[in-house]
């Protein structure tokens, strides 16, 4: 009885390693069979667009293909923040799947594990393709993914709340920070974003920081102690809550929704939910810049699909057709208009934006926007990391903008 | 197995061939069967306890990072990762912050649990009603529960901030999530009240335990009211509230998901702990190897007071 008291105890410190313990366990052979080499008639799918209407528009893009192709695809969808996990406890038991789709800054740091197929030796490309997209699903000059369509952020308002102040849409930081203070009253912000320490609230940080020339290989320069700025003076002045310190993009949309927060920093995959909420009118500008002659950069969002390696060569082709076809000029317009992203091919973008004028601004955003993993490729994850605490260590006074990124880079 | 009933006969005279050999395939099925009973059990805990505990040893000691999961490769490094964690600028904060947590939740837990049980042991109308609600906390998932909280600590529109300014109590709104210096406080109570349900069971059936005689015969000597408690009330208690607080120390030092749910060890990691390092380090950066080392600190932790555990309960048996 004591015993086994003590051995409950330790499990539950253990909680970590069961997991891992799990994950750990190679067995199992190869990926597919060898057998069915020359008529290959499904492949296995992964993605993590797991709640409508996300799922069955996705599932559409992807039937549309499998019936071009003539196969059957078994598809499965997980929830977002534990695909790499799956993905991880699959690569570890051989049981990746035939098309697996990534996060953009993810691809990188997949691909440099040696799991992924090149796509070159396919015969797919990334020609047409914006550059900062190609950056993100490149390593070592190959391509390892395709993202049929991307999205990025920019700076959602609401038309009626600034009507009734009497401001325009801000276009610099100076107007950004004078009209949200003077939408502010009891019981509203000016403005909502996400400044919470995760991935997530360095996205957030990026439009600013970027578009005033930081960068992400020199995180102590003024350029990037004067954005964090901007976000220490929203929140000082009490234009922005307190609360944007644990607030995610969804948390941000539904203060902006309820009408507690005037603008909002966020992307296009809000707007069905802002669908919903008729009563709420609003339009979307790019980014405010710093200084006028500056150009707003934003960074690339989206998920790229990938071919895991596969033994058997017939079906990796399969997978590389199949990855392909989701990025065809078709599919890409349908995915972007039904979805509301942004097709990844320039030569698209024009007609989009003719067809859905909701998107322009973020169309424009996406034109020059760039990729995390860009320019620090698989290190990116830890210049993100000392970016979310800087901005905590701010937020929450414990540090000056320039002395913050020191003290979360551990200098 | 002392008390084991023995089938074997008297070993005195000496019995000839055939039957000595019976006997013998008789001590060797009983073996066996002694085997066959303990096997379950046995192969039980080394898949469950045994493997996952070698296993985070080893990880600890290796270079277990994501490139692991696809080539198999995990290079010894080893006390690299244990060399890593201890320097790393947190490690100090995070021990500070998973002493303070745990102290502060079991102190408060206990006393609390303690008067409440107290309370109950009254009979009163709707007591036993009141007693099963006060379970809820328990009952809940813990996601659930820290959503909700974090929900009414939200400075600007919680509840508990608006019930504050409107009772008058407070002029500005408490950032009790949003401060470095209020958010470890914020996050102590709500894991306080989340395990006050656990003090008050155990206390309660403590508490009926001991015997009404005894207040009886202390109120003949005149020990009523704070004497009763000392004298009577506390002595009897005494190994149930030790085998709480040591298991209230041992599941209260590995709290994740609250953390996690309520700040994420935020802000400006002013509520990391041990176990939201250790789970920073596996599962979002991917250092497994870390992630081993720091939850291995824990178990190491832990097994202190498990020990301390073990001989509390052992002097009880004793006596």
């Amino acid at each position: 009885m004591i015993g086994n008291r003590i051995a409950t105890a330790l499990a539950g410190t253990t909680a970590l390693s069961l997991v891992l313990a799990g994950c750990g366990d190679s067995g199992g052979e190869g990926g597919g069979s060898s057998s069915s080499s020359q008529n290959v008639s499904s492949l296995t799918v992964l993605d993590y667009y797991n709640n409508d209407p996300d799922k069955a528009l996705v599932q559409k893009g992807l039937d549309t293909c499998a019936t071009q192709l003539g196969i059957t695809i078994q598809r499965e969808t997980v929830p977002g923040d534990t695909l790499i996990a799956k993905v991880l406890q699959q690569a570890s038991s051989k049981t990746l799947p035939d098309v697996l789709m990534l996060d953009n800054p993810d691809v990188q740091q997949i691909a440099a594990t040696g799991a992924l197929a090149p796509l070159n030796d396919m015969g797919l490309t990334g020609d047409g393709v914006i550059q900062g997209m190609n950056d993100a699903t490149s390593y070592q000059g190959k391509l390892y993914g395709l993202a049929p369509v991307t999205n990025t952020i920019a700076l959602f308002y609401n038309t009626q709340m600034l009507q009734e102040a009497g401001v325009q849409p801000p276009k610099t930081w100076d107007e950004l920070k004078a009209a949200a203070k003077k939408l502010t009253k009891p019981g509203r912000y000016g403005i909502a974003f996400n400044a919470n320490a995760t991935y997530e609230g360095s996205w957030q940080f990026l439009p600013a920081m970027w578009t005033n020339g930081g960068d992400e290989t020199d995180l102590n320069s003024p350029q990037v102690a004067e954005a964090l700025q901007l976000w220490v003076d929203l929140v000082k002045s009490g234009s922005a809550s307190k609360s944007v310190i644990n607030w995610t993009q969804g948390d941000a949309k539904d203060q902006f929704v309820a009408g507690k927060a005037a603008m909002m920093v966020n992307g296009p995959w809000q707007i069905p939910a802002l669908a919903k909420a008729p009563n709420v009118k609003w339009d979307v500008v790019t980014f405010p810049l710093n200084k006028p002659d500056q150009t707003p950069v934003a960074p690339l969002g989206g998920e790229a699909w990938t071919v895991p390696l596969n033994k058997d060569q017939a079906k990796q082709q399969k997978a590389a057709d199949f990855v392909k076809c989701l990025n065809s000029d078709e599919n890409e317009l349908a995915w972007a208009k039904a979805r509301f992203t942004i097709p990844t091919k320039t030569a698209l973008l024009d007609q989009y934006v003719k067809e859905v004028p909701s998107m322009k601004a973020f169309t424009e955003q996406v034109k020059t926007a760039r990729a995390r993993t860009g320019k620090l490729g698989d290190k990116w994850p830890e210049a993100a990391k000392v970016i979310y605490q800087a901005i905590a260590l701010a937020l929450t006074g414990k540090a000056t903008p320039q002395d913050a990124f020191k003290q979360a880079s551990g200098g | 197995m002392v008390h084991a009933p023995t089938l074997t006969p008297t070993p005195e005279a000496p019995s000839p061939g055939p039957e000595r050999r019976s006997r013998r395939r008789r001590h060797r099925g009983e073996d066996l069967t002694k085997i066959l009973f303990v096997a379950p059990a046995a192969l039980a805990m080394l898949a469950l306890f045994g493997y996952p505990i070698v296993k985070n040893l080893m990880m600890s000691l290796q270079d277990y990072g994501l490139r692991t999961f696809f080539t198999g490769e995990a290079p010894w490094v080893g006390l690299r990762n244990y060399s890593a964690v201890v320097q790393d600028q947190l490690f100090s904060q995070a021990m500070v912050n998973t002493a303070l947590f745990t102290i502060g939740s079991i102190a408060f837990q206990f006393t609390v649990g303690l008067a409440l049980a107290l309370f109950f042991r009254r009979k009163f109308p709707l007591g036993g009603l009141l007693r099963s609600l006060l379970l809820l906390p328990w009952l809940l998932p813990l996601i659930v529960s820290s959503a909700t909280w974090r929900s009414i600590l939200e400075q600007d529109s919680g509840i508990l901030n608006r019930s504050l300014t409107w009772l008058g109590v407070i002029d500005d709104p408490v950032p009790w999530l949003n401060s470095p210096s209020v958010a470890l406080i914020a996050v102590i109570a709500v894991n306080i009240w989340i395990g006050i349900p656990f003090n008050v069971t155990l206390l309660y059936s403590g508490l009926s335990e001991i015997p009404d005689e005894l207040y009886e015969a202390g109120q003949l000597d005149g020990a009523t009211g704070w004497q009763a408690f000392r004298y009577i009330t506390w002595p009897n208690l005494r190994a149930v509230a030790s085998v709480l607080l040591v298991l209230g120390v041992v599941y209260t030092i590995k709290v994740l998901d609250i953390i996690l749910g309520l700040t994420g060890g935020g802000p400006a990691n002013a509520t990391q702990t041990l176990a939201t390092q250790s789970y920073e380090r596996s599962f979002i950066d991917f250092k497994f190897g870390e992630g081993a080392a720091l939850s291995n600190i824990l178990i190491a932790i832990s097994l202190v007071f498990a020990v301390l555990y073990l001989r509390g309960t052992r002097r009880a048996v004793d006596e």
